[in-house]
């Protein structure tokens, strides 16, 4: 399975590598790192089909999360990748406002790592 | 003696009236009704009996009295003028009276040439008469103009009251709506206190919520880096024990492998902690909705107790004070806006911790012991909650106790309070939720604040 991570934290990178290093070593998953929301779309055009799931942050500089969320959902071909957001700002007006971009799920930070492996398996 | 009788009423007739009119006398009025009885009687008896020959020297007495009392009298002043044109005409009759009476030849030829001074007497009298008429008349005018004037001036004088009655009406309406507006713009500028008050609270909540919201991205990746490492601790070590080294040497590895995972753990710890305080933060600083939603009242005075405490205890290490909790049960949840009665047990508590502080100073300072106390109990009353937080601090005197709810009256020294808490906290209790919020207190002993909250 191939995820893509948006975020413009660089760290977020090497994180999600050791995070899932045995996932990784295994193969069983596939990183795809963007650091901008345009980055994230550029790769999404380039790749279709190619990434199964999005996650991504919400404050970003340029292109917002909520607006990548938009694109996404919206201008590609169905079946549209499962996006997850990912947000320090866990307050309910985010999460409705990302419930009706049409986001699949809503995780805050600082990232409960347990949980999301979870929550791959299931989609998995 | 006609002349005399004519002469007598008509005199006595003029004086009577020249006293209604300017002299009102009683006593001489009746004297004067009795000298015209007399007049009427003597002149009567006169006729009926025939003795003139007494009667015409009453005559003459009568008349020379009144001529003279009329002279003699102030009150009489006026009619002077008729007493001198009758004066004559009197002396006149009573000599040609004596000189008839008496035998002396000269006098007798006297008395024929007296027929010739009667009509001098008349035309003199006719005379003075006719001026008396005139100057009565003056009299007269004068007297109507003087009355006129007084008329005048009494009116004058009624609306004169009449409008100093209307001024002082007005004056006592303008004091009125003075002290109305007044009270308005005091009532405006307290409002307006309170808006800025709660303006700059609620920016500061905002502020408040944005950096917490930002501490959580560093912490996400302080808390998951340590997780990742003590998993990796754990592999090295794995890793290690694949090795073929010697033994003292991997024992060193072992040892510092396991310094590192147990520092891993640690930061990880700590971040935990630190993730907790924000997302405690946050849950204080959310933003006031201004509705209100079920809440229990009991968790919601127990949480803002403990925060009041520990904000103190941060600034104060050495305080410490009995938190006394006794919470009904029953209670069940309320209908309020949970920050708005959050804020008045901020305020509330604050305030009791802040004066059990001064008083365990005080009581220091003299060598006493004291053990601070502040107690919080709620009740379920009929369709009301009650909320009693108490402390045994410095209570308040009467002075104080009658400001505490003015905007701006505070005891605490400057810069340390806005005198707005306990203002605000009363228009939340009472305003906002139809409550009620009450004091009791003893000046030294306690102090303690009723809050009762519509179920």
């Amino acid at each position: 399975m191939k995820v893509l991570v948006v975020d413009d934290e660089k760290d977020m990178q090497t994180l999600f590598e050791q995070r899932f290093r045995k996932e990784i070593q295994k193969h069983e998953m596939d990183f795809v790192f963007a650091f901008s929301g345009e980055e994230a779309l550029k790769y999404l055009k380039e790749h279709v089909h190619e990434a199964v799931l999005i996650l991504s942050d919400i404050n970003m500089p340029g292109m917002s999360g909520l607006e990548l969320l938009r694109h996404i959902k919206h201008e590609f071909v169905p079946p549209p990748p499962v996006v997850m957001m990912i947000t320090a700002y866990g307050d309910d007006e985010n999460y409705q406002q990302c419930m009706q971009g049409g986001a699949d799920d809503f995780l805050t930070k600082p990232l409960d790592f347990n949980l999301l492996k979870q929550k791959l398996k299931t989609i998995m | 003696m006609v002349l005399e009788i004519l002469l007598s009423i008509l005199l006595l007739f003029r004086l009577r009236k020249t006293l209604r009119t300017f002299h009102p006398d009683k006593e001489w009025n009746r004297i004067l009704n009795y000298a015209l009885i007399g007049v009427a009687v003597l002149a009567v008896l006169e006729n009926v009996l025939n003795i003139e020959y007494i009667t015409k020297w009453m005559w003459h007495i009568l008349l020379l009295g009144i001529v003279f009392i009329a002279l003699k009298k102030e009150a009489f002043a006026t009619d002077r003028t008729i007493i001198y044109a009758v004066l004559p005409l009197i002396l006149l009759s009573l000599v040609g009276d004596l000189l008839k009476a008496t035998t002396i030849p000269f006098f007798e030829t006297l008395s024929h040439y007296m027929d010739y001074a009667y009509p001098v007497a008349i035309t003199w009298m006719i005379a003075l008469l006719v001026r008396s008429k005139k100057q009565q008349k003056l009299l007269l005018e004068e007297r109507r103009k003087r009355e006129e004037e007084i008329k005048e001036y009494q009116m004058m004088m009624e609306r004169k009251a009449e409008l100093e009655r209307v001024v002082m009406e007005r004056t006592a309406e303008l004091v009125s709506q003075k002290e109305e507006l007044e009270h308005a713009i005091n009532d405006l500028r307290a409002t307006q206190a309170q808006l800025v008050q709660r303006e700059k609270m609620a920016s500061l909540g905002e502020l408040t919520a944005g950096i917490a919201h930002e501490i959580q991205n560093p912490l996400n990746f302080v808390n998951n880096f340590s997780e990742v490492s003590v998993e990796l601790s754990d592999e090295l070590q794995q890793e290690v024990t694949k090795l073929s080294i010697a033994e003292p040497e991997k024992n060193n590895l072992f040892h510092v492998i396991k310094d590192i995972r147990s520092n891993q753990e640690k930061i990880n710890f700590h971040g935990k902690r630190a993730d907790s305080i924000v997302k405690g933060m946050l849950l204080h600083s959310r933003k006031s909705s201004g509705q209100k939603e079920l809440t229990d009242i009991n968790m919601l005075a127990d949480e803002y107790m403990q925060l009041s405490y520990h904000g103190l205890r941060a600034k104060d290490k050495s305080f410490n004070a009995t938190l006394d909790k006794h919470y009904d049960e029953t209670l069940g949840k309320i209908n309020v806006v949970p920050q708005d009665i959050g804020r008045v047990f901020l305020n509330l508590f604050t305030n009791s911790f802040y004066a059990v502080t001064e008083k365990k100073q005080k009581k220091e300072e003299a060598g006493q012991p004291y053990e601070p106390v502040v107690s919080i109990v709620t009740k379920k009353l009929g369709g009301q909650a009650e909320i009693r937080i108490r402390d045994n601090g410095l209570g308040m005197n009467r002075d104080i106790l009658d400001k505490i709810f003015q905007p701006f009256f505070t005891t605490k020294p400057t810069g340390q309070g806005t005198g707005l808490g306990l203002s605000i906290s009363y228009d939340i209790i009472t305003k906002i939720h139809g409550g009620q919020m009450n004091v009791n207190t003893k000046e030294g002993e306690f102090a303690e604040f009723i809050l009762l909250l519509p179920a």
